[in-house]
């Protein structure tokens, strides 16, 4: 008994102090993670701050833009240019699930809309099978110019290894949350989407146009979700298990608040660092693999505590 | 005029409060239960059998469960196929344990063990809400899927970390194991099936059904009707990861064979809440109408091609059977968000009218 | 009327309540008198659903105290209100959409159904002869308010006054001895408007059931109450029989806006 109390309370953080560099690599690679964590966190919270929905498909969307992407370049089309078409495709889904999916359901309750989002997640694997195989594919980052390779940074007596892609990533994903940022705050359209997340009668009520919005919204996302694939796949593999990944972005939001830009950033981060923290140092106690429900769990013990999040706003219910 | 219920008025609220109330929908039930318990087993071919009876069963008895928590209680759950999980695992060690018991009672107290840990993923129930509470259960789910490889005792130390379903006998006829007939196999999940969604029905009709949908439509009314919310809930949690309990351990032992822990993942329950949405939420019957369209979509699409000459690869139609799912919950929902169960009652609507149009 | 007013059988002391930093009411205090009807009349915004929604536990005051049947109590849950005896219908409807008008009623019987799991699960025997008998009770209610044809009628499809009699009808069916109405009355016609009138007094007057009501249409509450509570700005500002308040100064001076 003593040797598990000491396990979890003692021994990892004699490790962490003793071994001071590997806990700033452990830190490093749970913000890099947690970055793109926060990517995908950021595509939920452009679709629920602009129409309510939680879209269960941004997952998806992450692996088919990449996909697409990868997809055109195997066909021979150049990498930016392939890229470009990428972003014309996410325009064009948009689009369509403005038309299918969003139009006819305006007025029903935001579970059934939530559903309809599983439909579209599972169309998607389908039609993204069907089109380009289910095998894995490498991320053509070469071609991307991404960076690649590490740096060593001596750091504490030992040294640091910080991938060059992980920096870029994010240095992608604060630049992206400051465009968004300011798209939001600052410029018209911004206010309309603001609008538009408080209340449809209202918005429609001043003249704006819901559909379109909604197009520019989940457009956003899309590209987001782009983003987000071609991050993730110069780490790992463009493969359909990023589906199940994306779905870590819950606990990042539960954290963050679903409508809060700056916190799918720090949820992200939190997320990715504990769950590394998590698996790091507590991992060999318990067995390998608890990162598959740590998140989870973090994001459950917090909403004990403070059932609307971090950044939510507390809901008073009134009679 | 085949379908009226003219003529047929009740003079008791006992005889209203039945099942079911209309003369043609008791025949109905019994041509159908006749069918089932009789006719199948003198007519269908092993394969039908083997291939879609059973999984459509055991598959409705796991909808069912779901349906209690998320159509009639309102709880979204994503950890169906953990909850199954646990029933046959339990039931797995049960069978170790406890060798000389009849399998029948090992898979229904196997339900039980899967009703206890459903319980207690559903004790943040107290403080979380609605869409939150859906991350407890895929907490849940994660989590369990994790213990089914981690906790080698629940697989007998097997290297390969897969269960094999032990040869059991009732009455000298083995019910379970590769010689068991699939026949035999077959009327044990019938009847199984047909109890427990008896059970539901009941359930369902009274006091604890209307205290479900309570706290489902408007939880603030239901407290001041004086119904204790967390109870309430509790028990949708138990009832239902009951239901899912014993339908997984049925899935290993009179369908399967074997499992891992592969096979109650994340997927799983996402196949299980699809289901329920097609077939339609807060709906019995919309769990069967769920089950046999998920489950015989991916075969009508390998087989009717053939049927037409054209040949498609399993892998390709299993692709094809996806989009046209996915599509398909988009049109439901868009259509009929009450799902197939109510298309079933426009249905007998238009019956109860015909042959006149209106 | 064939009733007598006995003495008081809920009593509000001092009640203060605020939402952050919005005041909803202020050292409120009021009684009501067993077998009574006792009317609540203010502005919109004065805190009157607010009070209903402190008697039956849904907020919890800041300071004061409420005592039912001679029991004091700051706090209370609503499930705990309803095992007291208290029912309330709301402004905005609170009827379970999914339900039939029947089912909604039988929900209403939920505290007086006693069969447990088992029994349930089983449905012959216990559970049904339990089923039927409160089905029985709730079908004297449906009498009562005239609503056997739409009994098998899921009540997100009825019309607005008859979601309203079946709301009352759901409170009906908890036998409840205080019964507070926040506006039942509200978008009704004028003979709906009648016939919600006679229920009332009829549930009063056979039933004894001490009533408290909100509303806004003057005459239904000259007609009704036996006394009348006046809120303004979360204040109580007049107390007495429906005559003494129509003459009271302040009274008017709330309801035509003059400033103070």
């Amino acid at each position: 008994m003593t040797h598990l109390l000491y396990g979890i309370f003692i021994d990892p953080f004699v490790q962490m102090g003793t071994a001071p560099d590997l806990l700033v690599q452990t830190l490093w690679e749970g913000l890099a993670s947690g970055v793109l964590y926060s990517l995908i966190a950021l595509g939920f919270v452009l679709i629920f701050k602009a129409s309510g929905v939680f879209n269960f498909a941004q997952g998806i969307m992450v692996v088919f833009s990449a996909l697409t992407l990868v997809g055109l370049n195997e066909h021979g089309v150049p990498a930016y240019l392939a890229l470009a078409l990428t972003i014309v495709v996410m325009l064009v889904l948009a689009i369509a699930v403005e038309r299918v999916i969003l139009r006819p359901l305006v007025n029903q309750p935001d579970i059934i809309l939530f559903m309809a989002t599983f439909g579209l997640t599972y169309f998607l694997i389908g039609l993204g099978e069907l089109i380009f195989g289910g095998d894995p594919k490498i991320m053509i980052s070469d071609q991307l110019r991404l960076p690649s390779g590490s740096y060593r940074i001596p750091v504490f007596g030992g040294y640091v290894q910080m991938q060059k892609i992980d920096i870029a990533a994010t240095i992608i994903a604060l630049l992206m949350v400051a465009t968004l940022a300011v798209l939001f705050n600052r410029t018209r359209i911004g206010r309309a989407l603001r609008a538009v997340a408080d209340s449809h009668k209202a918005a429609l009520s001043v003249g704006i146009s819901l559909e379109q919005i909604w197009v520019i919204v989940w457009f956003a996302a899309g590209v987001v979700a782009l983003a987000t694939g071609i991050m993730w796949g110069a780490r790992s593999n463009v493969s359909f298990a990023l589906e199940i990944i994306a779905l870590k972005a819950l606990p990042v939001l539960i954290l963050g608040g679903f409508t809060s830009i700056p916190g799918a950033i720090i949820g992200g981060i939190i997320i990715g660092v504990g769950e590394k923290f998590g698996e790091f140092y507590w991992g060999p106690l318990l067995g390998s693999g608890i990162e598959s429900w740590l998140a989870y769990v973090i994001a459950l013990v917090f909403l004990l505590f403070r059932p609307q999040g971090l950044f939510g706003e507390r809901i008073i219910e009134r009679l | 005029m085949l379908y009226r219920e003219v003529g047929q008025y009740k003079t008791s609220y006992r005889a209203d409060q039945a099942l079911f109330p209309i003369l043609q929908d008791r025949i109905g039930i019994a041509l159908i239960l006749l069918l089932a318990f009789v006719g199948v087993p003198l007519t269908a071919s092993s394969f039908t059998i083997d291939s879609i009876l059973i999984p459509v069963l055991v598959l409705s008895l796991a909808a069912t469960g779901l349906n209690l928590l998320t159509g009639y209680t309102g709880l979204l759950s994503l950890g169906t196929g953990g909850f199954m999980g646990v029933g046959a695992f339990a039931c797995y060690k049960l069978t170790t344990l406890l060798p000389g018991v009849n399998i029948i009672v090992l898979i229904l107290c196997s339900g039980f063990f899967a009703a206890a840990v459903g319980t207690v993923f559903g004790l943040p129930s107290l403080r979380i809400k609605g869409f939150y509470l859906a991350v407890a259960t895929l907490a849940a789910q994660f989590f369990l899927s994790w213990c089914f490889i981690r906790i080698p005792w629940l697989y007998n130390y097997n290297v390969s970390a897969s269960i094999e379903v032990p040869t059991k006998t009732l009455f000298g006829l083995a019910v379970t194991g590769p010689t068991s007939s699939p026949v035999t196999r077959y009327l044990i999940v019938l009847s199984i099936v047909a109890l427990l969604t008896l059970v539901a029905a009941n359930l369902v009709r009274g006091r604890i059904g209307r205290t479900w949908m309570a706290v489902r439509d408007m939880d603030l009314a239901a407290e001041l009707i004086g119904i204790r919310l967390y109870q309430t809930k509790l028990l949708a949690f138990a009832v239902s990861s009951f239901y899912c309990g014993v339908a997984g351990a049925m899935m290993v032992f009179l369908w399967l064979g074997n499992a891992e822990s592969e096979s109650f993942n994340i997927n799983q329950s996402f196949l299980i809440l699809f289901m329920v949405i097609i077939g339609g939420l807060g709906s019995l019957l919309g769990s069967f109408l769920g089950a046999a369209l998920i489950w015989g979509l991916p075969i009508v699409l390998r087989a009717a091609p053939a049927f037409f000459g054209i040949s498609i690869r399993s892998a390709t139609a299993e692709q094809i059977s996806f989009v046209i799912v996915g599509a398909l919950i988009i049109f439901f929902l868009i259509v009929e968000p009450f799902g197939l169960a109510r298309l079933w009652q426009v249905g007998k609507q238009k019956l109860r009218m015909w042959p006149f149009p209106y | 009327m064939g009733r007598t007013v006995g003495g008081p059988i809920l009593e509000v002391e001092g009640i203060s309540l605020s939402f952050g930093g919005v005041v909803a009411l202020q050292a409120v205090s009021f009684d009501v008198r067993e077998h009574e009807i006792r009317a609540i009349i203010g502005p919109n915004g004065a805190g009157k659903s607010s009070l209903l929604n402190v008697i039956n536990g849904f907020y919890h005051p800041q300071q004061g105290s409420v005592s039912f049947k001679g029991a004091k109590r700051r706090n209370v849950d609503p499930h705990e209100a309803a095992l007291q005896g208290i029912a309330r219908t709301f402004q905005n409807i609170a009827l379970f959409r999914g339900m039939t008008a029947l089912d909604n009623l039988m929900t209403g019987r939920a505290l007086k159904m006693k069969s447990g799991f088992v029994q349930q699960a089983i449905y012959w025997g216990a559970a049904r002869r339990e089923e039927l008998e409160h089905r029985a009770r709730v079908e004297e209610i449906i009498d009562f308010l005239e609503i056997q044809h739409i009994r098998r009628t899921p009540v997100g499809r009825l019309p607005y006054g008859l979601q309203k009699r079946v709301e009352l009808g759901r409170a009906l069916a908890m036998e409840p001895e205080l019964l507070l109405l926040d506006e039942p009355m509200a978008g009704m016609n004028v003979e709906e408007k009648q016939d919600m009138c006679r229920f009332i007094l009829e549930v009063n007057d056979q039933l004894g059931t001490t009533i408290v009501l909100i509303e806004h249409d003057m005459s239904v509450v000259m007609d009704l109450s036996d006394r009348v509570a006046v809120l303004d700005y979360g204040r109580k500002i007049a107390d007495g029989t429906p005559g003494e308040v129509r003459d009271d100064q302040a009274v008017v001076d709330a309801y035509l806006g003059v400033a103070h």
